[in-house]
């Protein structure tokens, strides 16, 4: 079976869905992806990947990634640790907090998704991340990250929620302070120097996904 | 300590047999005697001013409202912990809903369902997880591991479930339906 059979759309369960339905779903606005897909490549070639996602917890992308791909996923929602140390006027200490963050042995996550994390957070902040998410990352494992391009200051975070594997709902929703850098290309490869860029692209809404590989 | 949860059970007749008046606690309503002891599911209600401290295990559906430490066991029946249930328990059923706060590892064999306002703080294995829009949840979901039913279940030759914690077997205990 190909990837596009796995990945194909899922079966519809609508009985099951937990909640009342939202109306901000039928809202969301929709954006192509390039990059996702050639993530979700990179996990199907290992059996039951473990994926980090340092986003808030959505309940279709646990479904998604637990039920089509297999995947066991740890759910580190990091942007709710910068609300935490924002309004707890603490957010000098988040880089030591980020460099205690994660409980994963080195070497053993398959894939990461760290959206567009990056941009909300100060330099010292983003290196103890960065070298982090290194650290943990499997060799030949990925990491996903979003960066924008566009100088104007964004007070919310969004929500990436998977339709398919070539497009994403953006939901926004509030964020303690807004997004903090718009950083330059050679920035980011400088920050993430243990990984290489494997593929990067530019998107129309003025997003860049690029996606990291780990050396073997 | 547990009441029938009259809320789920239909209007009856007259009742059958008297009984002797059950014992309440404060803050649940003490049971209604009547006919509804026929009923072929139950469902148990912990009130929100019972504290339970230890192993609580069941063979009935269960909603607890109230605070709960140490570890629940309902390994065929479905456990909801409602909106005002506090948790800090290892969890093993074959549902979960979670309309409260769970802190521990949660273990079903069928489905773990987090609702608006729900919150697990733990991991959750389980085949199904769904995870409303508004709920909380930190924590490792693995959805490929055979759920363990209970942790002082005897095992048969038959058995494949593993022990908590061999996550390297993982992939041997169970066919992955996503990738047959």
């Amino acid at each position: 079976m190909g990837l596009l059979d796995r990945l194909g759309p899922r079966r519809s369960e609508p009985e099951e869905r937990p909640g009342r339905p939202t109306t901000a779903a039928a809202e969301d606005p929709v954006f192509a992806t390039k990059a996702l897909r050639k993530f979700l490549s990179s996990l199907t070639a290992h059996e039951s990947p473990v994926l980090l996602d340092l986003g808030p917890v959505v309940g279709s992308n646990v479904s998604f990634f637990g039920e089509q791909l297999g995947c066991k996923i740890f759910v580190e929602d990091i942007f709710a640790d910068i609300d935490r140390h924002v309004r707890g006027g603490k957010l000098e200490q988040l880089p030591a907090f980020l460099k205690q963050r994660f409980p994963q042995v080195t070497n053993t996550v398959d894939g990461i998704l760290c959206w567009d994390l990056i941009d909300y957070l100060d330099k010292a902040s983003a290196a103890e991340l960065a070298n982090e998410l290194t650290r943990v990352l499997r060799p030949d494992g990925a990491l996903l990250g979003f960066f924008g391009t566009a100088q104007a200051q964004v007070q919310n975070y969004t929500k990436y929620i998977i339709s398919d594997e070539m497009t994403l709902k953006h939901r926004p929703y509030p964020s303690a302070r807004g997004r903090q850098a718009t950083l330059l290309n050679r920035d980011i490869i400088r920050l993430f120097s243990g990984l290489r860029v494997s593929d990067s692209f530019l998107l129309q809404n003025n997003l860049r996904e690029i996606l990291f590989r780990k050396p073997a | 300590m547990w009441k029938r949860d009259e809320a789920v059970r239909p209007a009856s007749g007259q009742p059958t047999a008297p009984q002797p008046p059950a014992p309440s606690i404060p803050g649940t309503p003490g049971p209604r005697p009547d006919a509804s002891q026929h009923m072929e599911k139950d469902i148990v209600n912990i009130g929100k001013s019972v504290v339970i401290k230890g192993e609580l295990n069941g063979s009935e559906d269960l909603t607890i409202e109230g605070h709960v430490e140490g570890t629940i066991q309902l390994r065929d029946h479905v456990l909801t912990i409602g909106p005002n249930g506090r948790i800090k328990a290892q969890v093993f059923a074959k549902s979960v809903i979670v309309l409260g706060e769970v802190t521990g590892n949660v273990t079903a064999s069928d489905k773990v369902d987090i609702r608006d306002n729900g919150s697990v703080d733990g991991d959750i294995i389980s085949p199904r997880v769904a995870i409303a829009e508004g709920a909380h949840f930190r924590g490792s979901v693995d959805m490929q591991r055979k759920a363990t039913p209970a942790p002082s279940q005897p095992k048969t030759p038959q058995a494949t479930a593993q022990p908590q914690g061999q996550s390297s077997t993982q992939g041997s205990q169970q066919p992955q339906p996503a990738r047959a």
